[in-house]
């Protein structure tokens, strides 16, 4: 299918694929907003809430945002990549960016797999039951990022569609902002 | 254009089509067939309510707990499936790329997917009367404790697909928003300035954003809400640490932007067809413009006026009386713009023109009524009394019905390239109008007097079950009867017009928008030569001028016409 005419203008200056990916982060900002903000009402309500969170294990989380962050630099390489035309190497790196957030995924699950075992699962508590909640929403962002970037990247290798290097990226950097305020929230407060 | 006029199939092209006028009519009239199923829900509980214990006809007896699903439905038919879609939905498809003078929206894929999704939620939500336990009946604001569990709110599965269909509702709108916004940004035509963009566009523009910015919390609301229901969490129970109030903050917080996110489009239809039958420019466009901000920003701080008697804290009661109050000083500003557009025009008295005025008056009493509820004093009387139902169906019903009809009846010609009968179309607004008023006028009486809004049945509450009032519901139920067989005359006027009514035409309102400069009904890409724009949307009557309107794409005089965008 041809692009209509729409798609190709661009009366603000600011590309389309740019724009509409800022409303969509937009709209996600408000989503984990709402979750975040019931979350920290509730745990100023309960200072209990410390005890629990006195069993997740930092050690895995800082990991875990050390591997996130990490995965945003060949994304922003990639996006630079992409500028210079260079779709292979973009491709490349966004390859590096899902090993990434593979990596993140496959922890997350290890994680979660020992904590079940240990008795704590989304019906323990108010605090678990948002500890999973959330991070699983985050969670689904990241899986559904990496598939996206795959995609993104195919396309690129190939030359095509580079301007959506940089769109993606955008869009992981926000996972990634995501996770750095659930973080101490569900980790380091205790 | 390289993808215009090849033959489709019948599925291709009305069913898979990526054409925005095509999803625009889905939409139409997915919303249109909602709106039915809606308005025989209402049948069906104001005939138990006003004749109780009775078989209603068509329906059968209405038990406490179907009355309950009928109320629960019908309220979340007509805000989410019915007044979304066709003032949002379906004008905003159909009109931002005409008026605006492009091809198509800037992700028309996507615009199909939103569509999609739109008709899987309609029908999860049809599905949720047949299984086990029946629909959710819940009321359409579905508070906790009732609905998240299943020991009292008697809907398993009915619940949990209620919330479902609602989600998904929102994710198609959310996708339809982004496109909205984006091709409204970036796809204008080339000349058209932000002041020139007509002010329905604008308010769909606004209520677009106002609903992606005040739907997430609620979409995480709604995901807690469905692990209270299927996974036993305890987000909304007191007793595990929970707050059953907590949904009521995220579903307000949403809930009353909502109010605005479907009256600011049902507002900027009224403003355009009043100004093409005032003759007159729109008067104080810019003011139209910043009101219609200030009230998208004022819409995030009232919510709380929903809780009043939900144990708030007083003072943050009187924070949200205040913020409440206040927002009726810009909605009152548009009012007095669509008087003062009108002072000194040259009134055509067309049924489009009926519509518009009729909304004015109507929502006036509604926003009136309106000062009462968001007072917390008064409110704590008011609170979910008829009064409350009968003010806010004055704003809903002009918003929705009157509204739509406004709409429709002015863009018909351009939809179908034929022209509504104007006698069936004035008697069908005279024949809605009127039942309208002797239904929710009584209400507001009954409310006064005590009447709860969540009652099957008077006769067990020895105050309420008097013979004066249950006159009043009769009346009430015997005129909502009346506003729904008028609706024949509409859809009768409506099928009929578009097979054979009168060739309507490029320009039949002699209107300035650009969608008049295209063909009707505008064929694929819209536009034979895609227009450039010189002026502002509301040019009529202008001073030294012959005829009394001015396209926006006619060029000034002495002017060669522009250079063509070339084509991909």
């Amino acid at each position: 299918m041809s692009k209509p005419i729409a798609t190709t203008r661009s009366a603000t200056g600011i590309p389309t694929g740019r724009l509409a990916v800022w409303w969509v982060i937009a709209s996600e900002i408000v989503i984990f907003g709402g979750l975040l903000a019931s979350y920290i009402m509730h745990r100023l309500g309960h200072p209990e809430f410390g005890d629990y969170a006195a069993h997740t294990n930092t050690w895995i989380g800082a990991f875990n945002t050390l591997v996130l962050l990490s995965s945003s630099l060949s994304a922003v390489l990639a996006h630079q990549a992409a500028e210079r035309k260079d779709g292979e190497r973009a491709a490349k790196l966004l390859g590096l960016t899902m090993l990434g957030g593979l990596t993140f995924a496959c922890v997350k699950a290890a994680e979660w797999t020992m904590e079940i075992s240990s008795g704590f699962t989304l019906t323990t508590n108010a605090f678990w039951s948002f500890y999973y909640t959330a991070a699983g929403l985050h969670a689904l962002h990241v899986i559904g990022g990496v598939v996206i970037m795959g995609f993104v990247a195919r396309d690129a290798a190939q030359g095509k569609e580079l301007q959506r290097v940089e769109l993606i990226g955008n869009y992981w950097h926000f996972v990634d902002v995501v996770w750095i305020f659930l973080f101490p929230l569900l980790y380091i407060a205790k | 254009m390289s993808h215009a006029h090849h033959q489709e199939g019948w599925v291709k092209k009305y069913l898979w089509s990526t054409d925005h006028k095509i999803i625009g009519f889905q939409y139409l009239f997915t919303g249109m067939a909602m709106a039915l199923l809606g308005g025989f829900f209402a049948y069906a509980f104001r005939m138990q309510l006003g004749f109780p214990g009775k078989s209603v006809p068509g329906y059968g007896l209405v038990s406490p707990n179907e009355y309950n699903a009928l109320v629960t439905n019908h309220g979340t038919i007509m805000i989410f499936w019915f007044a979304m879609p066709v003032l949002i939905a379906a004008f905003g498809n159909f009109l931002i790329p005409l008026m605006i003078g492009c091809d198509d929206m800037v992700f028309p894929r996507l615009n199909r997917l939103s569509y999609q999704i739109f008709l899987l939620s309609a029908l999860i939500l049809i599905a949720s009367f047949f299984v086990p336990g029946g629909a959710f009946g819940g009321a359409w604001t579905a508070y906790p404790p009732l609905s998240a569990k299943h020991q009292y709110s008697l809907t398993p599965a009915g619940a949990t697909l209620w919330l479902l269909a609602v989600a998904l509702e929102f994710v198609a709108f959310l996708m339809g928003g982004i496109n909205f916004v984006t091709t409204v940004m970036n796809s204008r035509a080339p000349g058209m300035k932000w002041h020139q963009i007509p002010v329905v566009i604008w308010m769909i523009v606004v209520a677009s954003i106002v609903f992606m910015a005040s739907v997430g919390p609620l979409v995480a609301g709604a995901v807690m809400l469905l692990f209270d229901q299927q996974f036993g969490t305890g987000f909304y129970d007191p007793v595990r640490g929970g707050d059953p109030i907590l949904w009521q903050h995220l579903f307000w917080f949403f809930g009353h932007p909502e109010v605005y996110v479907v009256l600011l489009p049902a507002i900027g239809i009224v403003i355009d067809v009043i100004a093409v039958f005032a003759r007159k420019k729109v008067f104080a466009y810019k003011t139209v413009l910043y009101t219609a901000f200030a009230t998208g920003i004022l819409s995030f701080f009232v919510w709380a006026h929903h809780q009043f008697v939900a144990g708030i804290d007083p003072r943050m009661a009187n924070v949200f009386t205040a913020t409440t109050v206040l927002i009726s000083v810009p909605i009152a500003e548009m009012i007095f713009v669509t008087i003062a557009t009108l002072y000194g025009g040259s009134i055509r008295l067309t049924t489009p023109m009926l519509w518009a005025l009729a909304f004015v008056a109507e929502f006036l009493i509604g926003g009136v009524t309106g000062i009462y509820l968001g007072s917390s004093g008064s409110d704590i009387y008011f609170h979910d009394t008829y009064f409350v139902l009968a003010h806010f169906h004055y704003t809903f019903v002009p918003i929705a019905v009157i509204g739509s009809f406004a709409g429709v009846t002015y863009w018909f010609p351009k939809m179908f390239g034929k022209m509504l009968d104007e006698k069936l179309g004035k008697l069908h607004f005279w024949a809605t109008i009127i039942p309208f008023n002797f239904i929710f006028i009584p209400l507001f009486i009954t409310g006064a007097a005590g009447d709860h809004r969540r009652i099957h049945d008077y006769s067990r509450f020895p105050d309420l079950a008097r013979a004066d009032l249950q006159n009043l519901r009769a009346i009430a139920t015997v005129a909502t009867v009346c506003m729904l067989v008028a609706q024949v005359i509409f859809f009768f006027n409506f099928f009929k017009s578009m097979k054979s009514g009168k060739r309507a035409g490029n320009n039949p309102w002699n209107a300035n928008t650009l969608e008049w400069s295209a063909a009707s009904p505008p064929p694929h890409g819209n536009f034979e030569v895609l227009p450039t724009v010189y002026r502002g949307p509301y040019e009529y009557s202008a001073p030294g001028r012959e005829s009394d309107f001015w396209p926006q794409d006619e060029p000034p005089d002495g002017e060669a016409e522009p250079a063509q965008e070339a084509a991909e």
